[in-house]
């Protein structure tokens, strides 16, 4: 293993955010090797997506620190901070087209912006990023022409154009069919196959989880609960429960099912909730 | 129960201000980021403007309020020598009413309607797209892609408001000027009509002309920036989308009041 592969693409060491009163994530540690794919999943509002946001710099925390390719984000100027993010791609979850530029300007559009490329070599690029995501045909519709997976492949084309080290996705298969999913998870698992990108997905979608990941990190309540390759959260998928609360937390949360130690906690929260705002007379 | 409803007031009181305080600022840090990168972009190549946006937005901004503009402006020159007509006959002044529309239309009347015009019509069209682009992530979009939000969008904007407003007060003016007249042929009488344009023009120096462009301009930047402003600021879907858009028309009716009474009173301290 050569010296740049030891530093790891992204490093999230210690990281705390608090919105207001509320403390979204209580001191998350990550690591994510270079060429590797990892998933990150947890239940709604567990500060998964708020973990991605740190990760590609639109959140600052207010403790701990996040380093990509060894640069701690926090201690980049504008410019710094800019040159760096020319180096990964992000694929949000409705796309995040600009709709009013076509297909083909908007994957055109960093090419455009911090190339000195010419029209015609653009050109050419766009329609091979298009073609990656198979959907070369689209490039002079409008965004609002395409369906939610469309604009998803065309986000994603969109992300590879400067031909990124990193890609973040952001719930890749939220809000699409089973098929449309399967489709994206393969176009995932291609990508980082063909290219060797070092991938991070952010997602609570266990089938794709499962279909794309090297390694897997679960997050729950702000917390990182286990960071484990794909083969260990399979064996505490298809397990026995175990009595040891955090396995069967994490195996509720990997098997879907409806009773288990998370729900148990959830009924109890809100109870606790409700009874304290009745004393208080709300 | 007196001194708490009065410690109550002074905190509402001190809350708005606060408020308004915090408001205000981050209105000037957007104004001075909008600065910075209209200065970079005519340092650097690579910071300047995409080809076509800014004549997009000004045809979205200037072209598209010309007709709301052109209406109301020759409603306002009709009423403006209507109103005039009976003050002024009690002195067998009437024919005096073209000096007072060009005065009144040209300083502050052709600028501040148009502004009010605009405000409505382009400041809450852009409230409403900005902040519809923040709730799809365009922006973080753009952001992540080492786009600034200021640069992509905000310039371009205030630019357009900024060029459009200055241009439209002109066509505001003659058309003021018009509406005054065509109100004179059809009901005040040939003493009023003949000669308007000739008493017009007596009346008016260059300087009434300059300073209602230069309101003009102050008033576009306003409304750029303020839609700029509260439209990059939404929170929380839908419902965010439309406070910003009629915080947007509120706050630059505010804001072009206060800028046309500064403006007036600086042009008067210098007797411009």
């Amino acid at each position: 293993m050569s010296a740049a592969n030891d530093i790891p693409a992204v490093r999230v060491w210690q990281l705390v955010k608090r919105f207001g009163d509320h403390t979204v994530l209580h001191g998350v540690d990550l690591e994510v090797r270079p060429g590797e794919t990892m998933v990150i999943m947890g239940g709604s509002g567990c500060g998964k997506t708020t973990l991605l946001k740190h990760m590609i710099g639109l959140l600052s925390p207010d403790a701990g620190s996040v380093e990509l390719f060894g640069s701690r984000l926090d201690e980049l100027d504008e410019d710094g901070l800019d040159a760096l993010r020319r180096r990964f791609g992000v694929l949000f979850q409705g796309g995040a087209l600009l709709t009013s530029l076509t297909v083909a300007e908007n994957v055109a559009l960093a090419l455009e912006e911090h190339t000195d490329l010419d029209a015609e070599t653009i050109d050419i690029i766009v329609r091979i990023k298009l073609e990656q995501v198979g959907l070369r045909e689209a490039a002079g519709r409008m965004p609002s022409e395409l369906s939610g997976g469309m604009r998803k492949r065309v986000g994603l084309a969109r992300a590879l154009a400067l031909d990124p080290e990193i890609l973040f996705y952001d719930e890749p298969s939220a809000g699409l069919d089973p098929v449309t999913t399967a489709e994206i998870d393969e176009l995932i698992a291609g990508l980082t196959r063909k290219l060797g990108v070092t991938s991070v997905v952010v997602t609570h979608v266990m089938e794709s989880a499962f279909r794309i990941a090297d390694r897997m990190a679960m997050l729950d309540a702000g917390r990182m609960l286990k960071i484990a390759p794909r083969a260990d959260f399979e064996a505490i998928r298809d397990g026995e429960p175990t009595g040891d609360e955090q396995a069967d937390l994490i195996r509720q949360f990997l098997r879907g099912d409806a009773e288990g130690p998370m729900s148990a906690r959830r009924t109890l929260d809100g109870y606790e909730q409700d009874i304290m705002r009745a004393a208080e007379g709300g | 129960m007196a001194s708490t409803h009065r410690r109550n007031a002074v905190e509402f009181l001190g809350a708005k201000l606060l408020g308004g305080l915090r408001w205000a600022g981050g209105l000037s840090l957007l104004g001075r980021e909008t600065l910075r990168w209209a200065g970079r972009g005519v340092v650097h190549r690579r910071a300047r403007l995409r080809r076509g946006t800014l004549s997009a937005q000004m045809v979205r901004v200037g072209v598209r309020s010309l007709g709301v503009v052109f209406v109301v402006q020759s409603f306002i020159g009709a009423i403006l020598a209507l109103q005039m007509a009976a003050p002024l006959a009690q002195w067998g002044q009437e024919s005096q009413i073209p000096r007072i529309v060009g005065a009144a239309g040209f300083r502050m009347l052709g600028p501040i309607i148009t502004a009010v015009v605009l405000s409505g019509f382009a400041g809450a069209s852009i409230a409403a797209e900005l902040g519809t682009m923040v709730v799809a992530e365009e922006v973080e979009a753009l952001e992540v892609m080492a786009l600034n939000p200021v640069r992509f969008l905000v310039l371009p904007r205030v630019l357009a408001t900024f060029i459009m407003m200055i241009l439209l007060t002109v066509i505001a003016d003659l058309i003021l000027a018009f509406g005054g007249y065509a109100a004179a042929w059809a009901a005040l009488g040939p003493d009023v009509y003949r000669g308007y344009w000739d008493r017009m023009r007596d009346q008016l120096a260059y300087m009434d002309f300059f300073t209602g462009l230069i309101q003009g301009g102050v008033f576009g930047l306003l409304i750029g920036l303020i839609a700029c402003f509260e439209g990059l600021g939404v929170r929380g879907g839908a419902q965010g989308v439309g406070r910003a858009t009629t915080l947007t028309v509120v706050y630059s009716i505010v804001a072009i009041g206060a800028a046309a009474l500064v403006c007036t009173m600086i042009f008067y301290a210098f007797g411009l």
